[in-house]
């Protein structure tokens, strides 16, 4: 008798059994694929694993953690004015509009609240950086179907806001300008009317986005019908923002909480789809850069005189306590839940992001679906990897 | 007049030299064109593209940038070469080059230029020989395209097979599917074409287009030319058929795991066929290396000779082909896998059918000398009687699947 080496005997009794098998039954078995960390569609390094039965989805696996940067435990050794540099970076297409509920929460904490021009202020860079977000947002969907003009149209004009944050703020994506009280700066002059000029322009890039991607029938048919998330199952999952409004449900925290913010001044409408799938995910967001256009212009127009920033010691201590603030971030809820014991820095935070809520409903929703259809819900879903681990 | 293509003048008679050289000459030619093509093929696609999406595209290396796709050539080509372990090492050498030569030899039957003035039919005088400006012009012409592009499949597939990786592996059965179904589609058209010339000689073909009114694309009803073109797109991969190489979902798909000179070939051979199937587009439907001609008038370009004004021809016309092409990419999304299958199957399939049923039943009908409006109306009817039987089929077949709780 010959002898075999390891490998072949093994790869002879692999085939045995394999032959065996067959003459048994045409049995199949499905494929596990690993999307992910690093994948051309998953906007950082959010890693899935899917069971494939051919095309189809049988069950996915989403894991988090490949950028946790431990923000919440950081937070406790950063003063008061510190942690905005920090948060920032949580969901990093918005950045400013991740600074407010924090500094928000620490004036509640206080009992201050900010001067009536710089509350406008704040909340005209809390719209622009949702339309910064957002119109990134309606670019990439078209990356993530194949297209690839329609982000370079959103890189083009998110352009211009980023270029007004960087005017008032001085920084394009990590502005750090809220202060506790107030804002750093005022605007500077001329801003208001570059401003105007801006939301023109981006509303005109909503009709060529609706042109070129939302009137296109392969569009419709990647999207109608796809990731259908029904009203209840929308609530029980936490989702929040606009995949909860696509779902349905009349919710928006800009219009029905009550904060030290502008947005019950001006006039606005909550927009929400009855479909719940990806379609109407999509084209709520794209009706909510056309509000958030209108809010800004009429902030501007709106603006009152006077200070920017409130009387509030040099060194800011917080006094005991604890206090929630929530507001309507671009991915959705976003909140803090600040705990004082009255020192230079917060004793403990936690960061409730939108993101994370959002995501937690992929294995539900992506059972069943094709692989394709797989990048269409996530990019129809929208989150930041940022936003997912913080 | 007598039809005799398919028998190129130079090679009628003895074997002599001059013949020879001229066909090495031509193979010569009609590879460093193919290869010079595809070069600017990939400069003037990556520049069109940049010009739709603001953007400036490639402009550093040479005027315009036109050497761009040399310079990453010539980086390819000095990469590491590599070879996953996994892998089928034999056919994962050998598949880029199934990919890449049957890309080159469908170029090889379409006619390349002539001279159409008069009686010329095409033909050429070079070096005291007459010939055709063709490499080669096989009786069984456009059968031959269809055969190689058969084979080209067969590159894609064993690639995405061979890499033992699981993003190549759904790339290719994707691209299997794909291509054999859509190649149904894409030959019922030819017929279409093949019917109304009566030749599959494609320089006959060219032949039989001499003014405007007989471009097949109007001679055959628009709708084959539709047809193939949607059914060319599909076959090249191209968006919004691209399911294959899918970036999105599929990372590179089939060539994935390819790098180097072999991921080159790939490169190479998609938009060597990109070239291909617009020329061959031209050639079926809008007249080849003809001119524009209306009537006895015909559009002449000044300057250049006769003899090479098919040559300028049948340029601007792949022109504007290339730029459809470019045009898809930079604007449409990507199709899902099922309904790429749907629109082949449901859609395309049946009305080429449908569609080459009508003009045989014409042809016949003219033959036997009975009355047209009756012919057409006939057909339209059992046209309509079949495709209502079909939707009957589809709907029962998928209200079965349903019930079986079957997706796909």
């Amino acid at each position: 008798m010959t002898l075999l080496g390891d490998r072949q005997q093994l790869s002879y009794i692999a085939s045995q059994a394999a032959d065996a098998r067959v003459n048994l039954e045409l049995e199949t078995e499905g494929m596990t694929l690993n999307i992910g960390p690093q994948h051309p569609a998953t906007h950082g390094t959010l890693r899935i694993i899917a069971r494939l039965d051919g095309e189809q989805v049988v069950w996915v696996d989403p894991s988090c953690g490949y950028m946790h940067r431990g923000y919440e435990k950081l937070t406790e050794v950063r003063t008061y004015p510190q942690v905005t540099a920090l948060v920032n970076r949580i969901d990093w297409l918005g950045s400013f509009a991740n600074e407010v509920p924090f500094i928000l929460a620490a004036e509640k904490l206080m009992g201050i609240e900010a001067p009536l021009r710089a509350q406008h202020i704040r909340t005209i860079l809390f719209e622009l950086s949702r339309i910064a977000n957002v119109s990134l947002f309606l670019g990439d969907l078209g990356v993530q179907l194949g297209a690839i003009t329609p982000v370079f149209m959103a890189f083009r004009d998110r352009e211009y806001v980023l270029n007004l944050i960087e005017g008032a703020t001085g920084g394009r994506f990590h502005p750090n300008f809220d202060r506790i009280g107030g804002l750093k700066d005022d605007l500077p002059a001329g801003w208001l009317d570059e401003t105007r000029t801006v939301m023109k322009k981006l509303r005109r890039f909503c009709d060529e986005i609706e042109d070129l991607l939302f009137g296109n029938e392969i569009f419709q048919s990647r999207t109608r019908g796809i990731g259908v998330i029904p009203r209840d199952i929308a609530l029980q999952y936490g989702m929040s923002g606009a995949n909860l409004r696509a779902s349905g449900v009349d919710w928006d925290l800009r219009r029905d909480q009550s904060l030290p913010m502008a947005w019950d001044k001006v006039d606005w409408k909550v927009w929400t789809h009855p479909d719940g799938d990806s379609f109407a995910r999509c084209w709520v967001r794209l009706q909510e850069v056309r509000e958030s256009t209108r809010i800004v212009e009429q902030l501007v127009d709106t603006i009152p005189a006077g200070p920017v920033m409130t009387k509030v010691p040099r060194i800011i201590k917080v006094p005991e306590g604890e206090a929630w603030v929530c507001t309507e971030n671009p991915l959705g809820e976003m909140g803090y839940y600040v705990v004082s014991q009255g020192d230079l820095g917060p004793f403990r935070v936690k960061i409730r992001s939108a993101s994370f809520n959002n995501m937690s409903i992929t294995p539900w929703l992506l059972k069943g679906v094709y692989v394709p259809d797989i990048v269409t819900i996530l990019a129809s879903l929208y989150f930041i990897l940022g936003d997912i681990d913080r | 007049m007598m039809y005799n293509f398919a028998i190129d003048p130079l090679l009628t008679g003895k074997v002599l030299w001059t013949p020879l050289l001229i066909v090495l000459l031509k193979v010569v030619v009609v590879f460093a064109v193919g290869l010079v093509a595809t070069m600017l093929m990939v400069w003037f696609e990556r520049k069109v593209i940049a010009g739709m999406q603001n953007r400036i595209g490639p402009n550093k290396a040479g005027p315009f940038g036109i050497l761009q796709t040399l310079a990453d050539g010539i980086k390819l080509f000095f990469k590491e070469d590599l070879i996953p372990e996994r892998s089928d090492r034999f056919v994962f050498k050998l598949a880029p080059y199934l990919a890449f030569v049957p890309a080159f030899l469908t170029f090889a039957i379409i006619p390349l230029g002539g001279d159409f003035r008069g009686d010329n039919d095409g033909l050429v005088t070079w070096f005291g020989q007459q010939t055709r400006v063709q490499l080669a012009d096989p009786p069984i012409g456009i059968l031959f395209a269809l055969a190689i592009s058969s084979i080209a499949i067969y590159g894609i597939m064993l690639a995405g097979w061979s890499s033992g990786s699981k993003y190549p592996l759904l790339g290719s059965v994707r691209a299997s599917a794909q291509m054999v179904s859509y190649e149904a589609a894409l030959g019922l058209s030819v017929a279409a074409v093949v019917l109304v010339s009566g030749t599959l000689s494609t320089s006959g073909i060219v032949a039989r287009q001499s003014s405007l009114g007989n471009w097949n694309v109007i001679v055959t009803g628009i709708v084959p030319f539709f047809i193939f073109m949607i059914a060319a797109t599909a076959e090249l991969n191209r968006p919004p058929f691209d399911l294959v190489e899918a970036e999105q979902e599929l990372v590179g798909g089939f060539n994935t795991e390819y790098a180097s000179l072999r991921f080159a070939l790939f490169y190479l051979a998609e938009f060597m066929n990109t070239v291909t199937m617009s020329a061959l587009i031209v050639t079926l439907f809008f007249g080849g290396p003809q001119p524009i001609s209306v009537g006895s008038l015909t559009v002449d370009i000044p300057i250049i000779g006769n003899a090479f004004e098919g040559t300028i021809w049948l340029l601007l016309k792949v022109l504007v082909f290339l730029y459809i092409y470019v045009w898809f990419r930079a604007t449409l999304p990507r199709f899902r896998y099922d309904q790429l299958m749907d629109l082949g199957w449901k859609v395309l399939i049946p009305a080429s059918l449908g569609w080459f049923i009508l003009l045989a039943a014409q042809r016949v009908g003219q033959d036997a000398g009975w009355d047209r409006y009756v012919v057409t109306i006939a057909t339209v009817l059992i046209l309509l009687v079949c495709y209502s039987l079909l939707a009957l089929a589809q709907r029962t077949s998928e209200n079965e699947r349903k019930r079986d709780g079957v997706m796909f």
